[in-house]
């Protein structure tokens, strides 16, 4: 039988219908905050992004923007927090210390875990990054609150609550969530699905200082070394112009080399759907979706990719999304902008041949004159 | 050695459907499988315990017919299963997971010896969260160790570990003190098949099975619904856009150049950003 999908949202409604007021010790508990991640002295573009959708949420509240800048003493960490500025900070709070130079879950948990209780934020958000996933847990389960994880939209209701949306249920659905008696409200968002906001040239503003308060002996973990991944090993697919991506609709393995060529045709990158990955057919650092990459390319090609939400959500950025399914009523049709029903295994050896005669530069020639 | 490894029953995702016409999850007959990121920690707990000696419990918290996942963990090896369920359990966010899942594993250790290390997958493919590992170790007062792609060195008498752990732009070599919770990076290591021996003792052995209060857990409210900060307000099917996808048709023409031509025809630009990026390979 059929579960209706008002199952969760009545008995949570039953919950929030017997909401009672905030706690008093959590009113006081205001602004927004976005936690600045950096490695090696890289603030990751993820906390940039977290900005732009901060300062909405702030803008909305009429609240201050705050972002939090935990790291090494020096330049890198002073220069993240002035960066803050330039992409809409109203404040900084920093704890720059030398035990912060690599990151390490016992030293950040503890600095985020005293800036907050210290400061007293309404909303938290960090990156869902492999950094900011291990750190938002255990921030979030020392201060005993609500954690939303890999959030697809964030919004204020009319309340003042965080409106936290993210796909479930495998990502077949979307659902939103709430912190109704716990502050701060904590989310993540995962890299490239909130727009990169402008930087905007600005001064440095108000920075507040916090001390970390250990000494190295208190941090049992010990980074023996670091190997940064070569450049050759890292794709560019959250980056990439064009992307080529393929779903189950190729029926084997083998045919997951006809969306390799058409991407090397268009100088694209290439992708694939999360059943792939389950399948072993594709490694998972070419994971297109919720739980893989985010892209925002000017071109998508999704060839025998059926469009569940999870895909969905990671693709909805781009200009241009082209569906090739076999079926008429695959999900993919009702977010694409070009679809063609037909056989992926067919057309795309024959797109790869038209593309590659339209755009060898013989072609091109043959056209300006 | 003593290692409990924490695995969900989850629906197989790729078998979810949504009723077209009432929007709602059609639940019937999508089979039950262990979450697969949750076999790479078992793996590597299985690993460890034939180098080194020791036991593997296996724990998961969830309805009765979660035993199904834990008889299947004892095929490939397990030690032991503990089978964590109870109608006060249910509803629970991650935060409120984490509460009964530690007091679980205390539990455990109280009746059975004491985890030198607790593994769990990177995060469930229904939830995603990727919180009930660093949740579970923060309510222990364990050290963690997250998206870790080897163990490189374990020394039970020192009581240290050394592994790699997978981070944004590299590999972290990370050296810390059991014990400490893991979650495995997927893609590790592959399962074992079991042995008929493991199968026949699999079918035979019997699913410790703890209630909230067997498991010890003294305050109620803060397990399950009542327990998680966190409510779900709205489960709802994406909108289609509004605008509806244009079918491109090639009754007359070949596909390949049908779909080109429209293309190009939407977006004019795009043949000179292809030729540009096409030149550049």
């Amino acid at each position: 039988m059929s579960e209706p999908t008002k199952a969760p949202a009545a008995s949570a409604g039953s919950r929030a219908a017997t909401k009672k007021e905030l706690p008093e010790h959590f009113k006081s508990y205001k602004h927004v905050w976005v936690f600045i991640e950096q490695e090696r002295g890289q603030v990751h573009p993820v906390s940039w992004e977290l900005m732009g959708a901060g300062r909405k949420l702030a803008d909305k509240l009429n609240v201050e923007l705050a972002a939090v800048v935990i790291g090494p003493e020096g330049e890198s960490t002073a220069q993240a927090a002035a960066e803050a500025f330039c992409y809409g900070a109203d404040l900084a709070y920093m704890v720059a210390d030398p035990l912060l130079t690599d990151y390490r879950n016992e030293a950040y948990t503890k600095a985020l875990t005293d800036v907050v209780n210290t400061y007293q934020p309404e909303i938290l958000l960090l990156g869902a990054t492999t950094l900011g996933r291990d750190l938002a847990g255990s921030v979030a389960t020392t201060l005993l609150t609500g954690l939303t994880a890999d959030c697809t939209e964030l919004d204020v209701d009319t309340d003042g609550s965080l409106a936290a949306t993210r796909p479930t249920f495998g990502g077949s659905l979307l659902c939103t969530i709430y912190t109704l008696n716990y502050r701060p409200q904590m989310a993540t968002v995962r890299p490239r699905v909130m727009p990169m906001p402008e930087r905007v040239e600005h001064p440095v503003g108000r920075i507040i200082t916090h001390p970390l308060g250990l000494v190295e002996d208190d941090i049992v973990t010990k980074v023996l070394s670091f190997l940064p991944d070569r450049d050759s090993a890292k794709s560019n697919l959250a980056f990439a112009d064009v992307v080529v991506a393929g779903g189950l609709g190729l029926g084997s393995p083998e045919n997951f080399q006809l969306v390799r060529q058409l991407a090397s045709v268009l100088g694209a990158e290439y992708g694939c759907s999360r059943p792939l990955v389950q399948k072993g057919w594709v490694t998972s650092d070419r994971q297109i979706g919720q739980t893989g990459k985010t892209i925002r390319p000017k071109l998508y090609i999704a060839a025998g990719i059926s469009g569940a939400i999870q895909h969905r959500v990671g693709v909805e950025g781009s200009d241009l999304i082209v569906a090739i399914n076999t079926d008429k009523n695959a999900p993919i049709f009702e977010f694409a902008h070009v679809g063609i029903v037909t056989d992926a295994i067919r057309l795309l050896p024959a797109l790869t041949e038209a593309f590659r005669a339209r755009l060898s530069p013989h072609s091109r020639d043959r056209i300006a004159s | 050695m003593h290692i409990v490894v924490c695995i969900k029953q989850v629906p197989d995702s790729a078998q979810i459907r949504v009723h077209p016409v009432t929007n709602t999850i059609m639940r019937q007959g999508v089979p039950t499988i262990i979450n697969p990121y949750d076999l790479f920690a078992l793996e590597a707990a299985l690993a460890l315990r034939d180098q080194h000696g020791g036991e593997v419990t296996v724990l998961t918290m969830g309805p009765p017919s979660a035993a199904d996942s834990l008889r299947k963990a004892l095929t490939f090896g397990a030690d032991r299963a503990v089978l964590l369920t109870d109608r006060f359990f249910a509803g629970a966010d991650t935060l409120a997971t984490t509460y009964a899942l530690a007091t679980a594993i205390r539990k455990i250790g109280e009746t059975f010896g004491a985890p030198d290390l607790v593994f769990t997958g990177k995060q469930t493919i229904d939830g995603d969260t990727a919180q009930v590992g660093p949740g579970v170790a923060k309510r222990l007062g364990l050290l963690q160790l997250t998206y870790v792609a080897k163990i490189s060195a374990l020394d039970l008498d020192n009581k240290t570990i050394e592994a790699e752990r997978r981070s944004e732009g590299g590999v972290q070599i990370l050296q810390t003190r059991l014990p400490c919770l893991i979650t495995m990076l997927e893609a590790t290591n592959e399962i074992r098949r079991g042995g008929m021996a493991d199968a026949l003792r699999a079918a035979r052995a019997e699913v410790v099975t703890w209630s909230a209060k067997d498991a010890g857990v003294e305050d109620i409210t803060k397990c399950g619904l009542r327990g998680s900060p966190t409510i779900v307000k709205r489960v709802f099917a994406p909108q289609a856009r509004a605008e509806k996808a244009t079918m491109v048709d090639f009754s007359d023409t070949p596909p390949a150049d049908a779909l080109i031509a429209e293309l190009f025809k939407r977006q004019p630009k795009l043949e000179t950003e292809l030729a540009t990026l096409a030149r550049g390979y």
